[in-house]
């Protein structure tokens, strides 16, 4: 726990609840910070934990995802001044992802809101955002609170975590339909202190496939990943790390702050920060609201067509085209845009990539060039790659908005 | 042009101060019907003259009128509207404890040039390099704010004339301009003078309604500032029946021109329609539409109260939330039944201003106390006595004080209420000390404070220039980056009062410059 007598610069990583139960199953001790946390990259293996994404249910800890109450009588108005989407259209039980900008109409960050109450809200972000929500509240009677410390997450992923959270005793679970949350009771070891144990469970998730995400209270965090690897022990169910997340989420085409676009706020560079417009976000951004922050400029934006998009890659041969530059042509006289995020996609099989590029080359079936790096028993080697522009996701399965969900 | 469907006017001007009326007139010259809306029952905001005991009568916040224009006053034809003037020109003297007043004043060097002759020398030096760098910022003052970055040839245009104006100073008072500019009074005073009453007077026109001291950097830029309004041939002025003379003449003025005035009509809201103003709404519900809206009000009561957050960016909000306004200038009144006695001042003196400021570091003590929420016993003090020219503030015999009083916190520790009495005495202990037979003749008193200047007159902080004039809050950035042009970032809404560029002070500039940009804007 961190101590207010020690400088911050000496205070450890914070372990989450699941820490314990991680740390025995980590075969490497591959350990990564994250948002002050200690978290886990890999647990055995990068390729056995992704496709328990796929083909089975898989375990993440996400208690790190930094999480806020918002609550007051100005709850709504805050968040509908606060957030590019429709806030008005969310009510108790539903979740919706969104994002939010600066003055200038650039990206700060994207998240999810859940509506717990008519005057009562959760919002979870990527980083976090007291300072401008804070900022965002003057003028409106509302209360923040940060309260990431004190609610345990775990996200259950995989086409058969309905199933999973059902032999955990979920009962109702299957109705839950995406983008939906309830409270629900999750039967714990019949041995252990309680029986019944009290989640929040929201049809959410990173990878695009079927799947949950748990919210617990943090005492309650190992009775449940204790219940769900018990009833998960003959059914190749996984823990796994932030490496196989990443290859699902590509696959799936959602964003990475960091990766794929740095927070307005923590940009040092002129023109590298994003808009929801360049970022393919322009659904999530409702200009028939009302006035939300930065809607002026992404107006003026939308007026003169952004100047790049991100887009889905389809890239020849099978070397992630990991950090390429693009070009126009295979000469590589004109620069295109560069690749934000990339990865072999098991499931696909398709070489996938998130790309920034020109908008002169964004339509779909577009033509780029990749320059890709590759190290072939330390010799590198250059290769100019043609990449295809296709739509995203790459990866849907109907599975994923199914409800009930297959029984398997 | 005609006012926009269902809307009987074109133009709503919310508060009748000297800058709401001021751009209401030059908005209906300019072919607008416009209707002023004030709340209170008199026009004038803070520039009235009200009765504070029976039969006196003073001029509520500012006393005497020097920065306002001449050009302004023609162009509004203001003598023909009834303004006339009590006292021109007034003298202003520095009070010393051991009675050598020192009389001086840029036409009138003898009385410093008895006193210290090199001080004289260089006063005179400094006066005509003052008006050199005025006559250069003068044009700054009538315009509206460049963007930075922009296309526009007009803020283009701007940027270079204004560079030209200060070029053609010549290498040496451009220099000296460059040098000065974010420079503190004190130690540049220090550089010219040796008599510390000379440097406490002129220390005290740096100072005065700002909450700033003279050793806080930018106050050479507000003495700049100051000069710059009139190019550096500053004449104190008294208004007959005091300022609130001349919101009546302004008030006159706009009639004339078609501005129909309603008083006791306050705003409660700018009414907003997909990021366009449509009108106001008023306390009591009633809705007037129009499609302009011009705020007097000040930046904080404008963009926080009238228009809301929720029509704002939240970074413009913040830059507006943290906008400096708190106001440290206090007005005490006092009724006097006789003509108060200074010894060692002449009659003529009295009918100037009278400077309570002995020396630069007189005033910065006084300022170390109000920025820990608490008021010093030794303030500095500008006091008029202006039924010395004008009779009819007083009844027969009797004469009206007028004082206002640096620095009295807008917050004070334990509350304005406990501390009233306290802070009316030490303003009159101080003023005893050089008119001793001054309590004995104190009929009635007044004491307002600038939470009482922020609750009568509607302005956030109860600061006279409604923001700060400091370098971060001037020209380009003020009131704040991203409303500088007078317009708000919601269409038909815009700034026309001393929160803008040029800023407070009974300058009127700031409406006049509004309504020409509200003109450019809307053609």
């Amino acid at each position: 726990m961190l101590t207010e007598s020690e400088p911050h610069y000496r205070q450890p990583l914070r372990k989450t609840p699941f820490h314990e139960r991680a740390r025995a199953l980590s075969q490497l001790d591959s350990f990564i910070p994250w948002s002050g946390y200690t978290t886990v990259d890999v647990f055995t293996s990068v390729e056995q934990e992704y496709f328990a994404i796929r083909n089975a249910a898989s375990l993440y800890d996400l208690t790190p995802m930094v999480k806020y109450r918002v609550a007051g009588p100005d709850a709504l108005r805050f968040l509908n001044r606060l957030m590019t989407r429709d806030m008005r259209k969310l009510t108790p039980g539903k979740v919706a992802y969104t994002v939010w900008c600066n003055d200038e109409g650039h990206l700060i960050d994207d998240g999810t809101v859940f509506c717990l109450a008519p005057h009562e809200y959760r919002v979870c972000t990527a980083e976090w955002q007291l300072d401008w929500f804070r900022a965002s509240a003057i003028g409106f009677d509302v209360e923040l609170r940060e309260i990431t410390e004190e609610v345990a997450a775990l996200a259950v992923q995989g086409p058969t975590s309905c199933r999973l959270l059902r032999l955990a005793g979920v009962a109702g679970i299957e109705r839950l339909k995406p983008f939906e949350h309830g409270g629900f009771e999750l039967a714990a070891d019949p041995a252990a202190a309680r029986a019944a144990v009290p989640i929040m469970v929201s049809r959410t998730g990173f990878t695009g496939d079927l799947g949950y995400e748990l919210w617990m209270q943090p005492q309650d965090a190992e009775a449940v990943w204790d219940a769900l690897m018990e009833v998960g022990r003959t059914r190749a169910v996984r823990p796994i790390g932030s490496r196989a997340l990443n290859i699902a989420r590509i696959e799936a085409g959602f964003i990475l702050p960091k990766a794929d676009f740095v927070s307005a706020e923590h940009t040092l560079y002129l023109g590298t920060e994003r808009s929801p417009l360049e970022l393919g976000l322009a659904w999530l951004v409702d200009f028939h609201k009302g006035h939300f922050t930065g809607r002026r400029a992404l107006l003026e934006e939308q007026r003169r067509g952004p100047r790049r998009l991100l887009v889905g890659l389809d890239v020849e041969g099978t070397k992630p085209a990991h950090n390429a530059l693009l070009y126009t042509e295979r000469s590589g006289r004109r620069e295109a845009g560069s690749v934000t995020s990339a990865t072999w996609s098991p499931t696909c099989k398709r070489n996938l990539a998130l790309a920034l590029v020109d908008a002169s080359c964004s339509a779909t079936g577009s033509e780029v060039w990749a320059d890709i790096y590759l190290n072939r028993e330390l010799v590198w080697e250059r290769r100019m790659v043609r990449a295809r522009v296709v739509e995203r996701p790459f990866f849907a399965p109907t599975r994923r908005r199914a409800t009930p969900p297959a029984d398997y | 042009m005609s006012p926009a469907r269902g809307s009987t006017y074109d133009c709503i001007v919310v508060g009748g101060g000297h800058n709401g009326l001021v751009c209401a007139t030059y908005l209906a010259r300019g072919g607008r019907s416009v209707l002023l809306l004030e709340a209170a029952e008199q026009l004038g905001g803070a520039a009235v003259t009200r009765e504070f005991a029976p039969g006196f009568s003073v001029s509520a916040c500012a006393h005497l009128l020097h920065l306002m224009p001449a050009a302004l006053r023609r162009e509004l034809d203001l003598a023909r509207h009834g303004l006339t003037l009590a006292g021109d020109d007034v003298p202003s003297t520095a009070l010393d404890t051991d009675g050598r007043h020192l009389t001086f004043g840029p036409r009138d060097l003898g009385g410093l040039r008895a006193r210290a002759q090199a001080d004289a020398d260089s006063y005179a030096a400094w006066q005509a390099q003052l008006q050199r760098l005025a006559g250069a910022l003068h044009p700054v003052l009538s315009t509206t704010p460049p963007r930075l970055g922009n296309a526009s040839w007009r803020d283009r245009a701007t940027l270079l004339g204004l560079g030209l104006g200060v070029r053609r100073l010549g290498r040496s008072d451009m220099r000296e301009l460059l040098r000065i500019g974010a420079m503190c009074v004190h130690d540049l005073l220090e550089e010219h003078f040796d008599l510390p009453l000379l440097k406490g007077a002129l220390a005290l026109d740096a100072v005065l309604g700002s909450n700033l001291g003279p050793r806080s950097p930018g106050t050479v830029m507000s003495l700049l500032y100051r000069a710059a309004a009139t190019r550096g041939a500053e004449v104190l002025q008294q208004p007959r029946g005091g300022l609130g003379a001349l919101s009546a003449a302004l008030a006159g003025a706009a009639r004339a021109a078609g501005v129909e005035i309603r008083t006791g009509a306050a705003v409660a809201r700018i009414s907003v329609r997909e990021d366009r103003a449509t009108g106001v709404v008023l306390a009591t519900g009633e809705e007037i539409a129009a499609g302009t809206v011009v705020s007097n009000a000040d930046p904080k009561t404008t963009f926080l109260k009238l228009l809301g957050s929720e029509h704002l960016d939240a970074g413009f909000v913040r830059r507006v939330a943290q906008l400096r306004a708190r106001g440290v200038a206090a007005k005490v009144h006092l009724a006097l039944e006789r003509l108060p006695e200074f010894p060692g001042l002449g009659a003529a003196a009295l009918r100037g201003r009278l400077l309570v400021a002995p020396s630069s570091d007189y005033i910065e003590r006084a300022y170390n106390h109000s920025k820990y929420g608490e008021f010093s016993t030794a303030p500095m003090l500008e006091v008029t006595v202006p039924s010395m020219a004008d009779a009819g503030l007083a009844p027969p015999g009797a004469h009206v004080m007028s004082v206002i009083v640096q620095y009295a916190p807008h917050t004070i520790t334990g509350g304005w209420d406990a501390q009233r009495e306290r802070f009316t005495a030490a303003v009159i202990d101080t003023l005893a000390a050089y008119a001793p037979g001054l309590r004995a003749s104190i009929r009635a008193s007044e004491l307002l404070t600038p939470a009482d200047i922020e609750q009568q007159f509607r302005i956030s902080g109860g600061h006279w220039h409604h923001a700060e004039l400091a370098l971060d809050q001037f020209f380009m950035v003020r009131p704040v980056a991203g409303a500088a042009q007078y317009h708000a970032p919601v269409r038909g809404v815009f700034l026309c009062g001393a929160g803008c560029h040029p800023g407070g002070g009974v300058m009127g500039l700031a409406g006049r410059n509004a309504a020409r940009q509200v003109l450019r804007e809307a053609a």
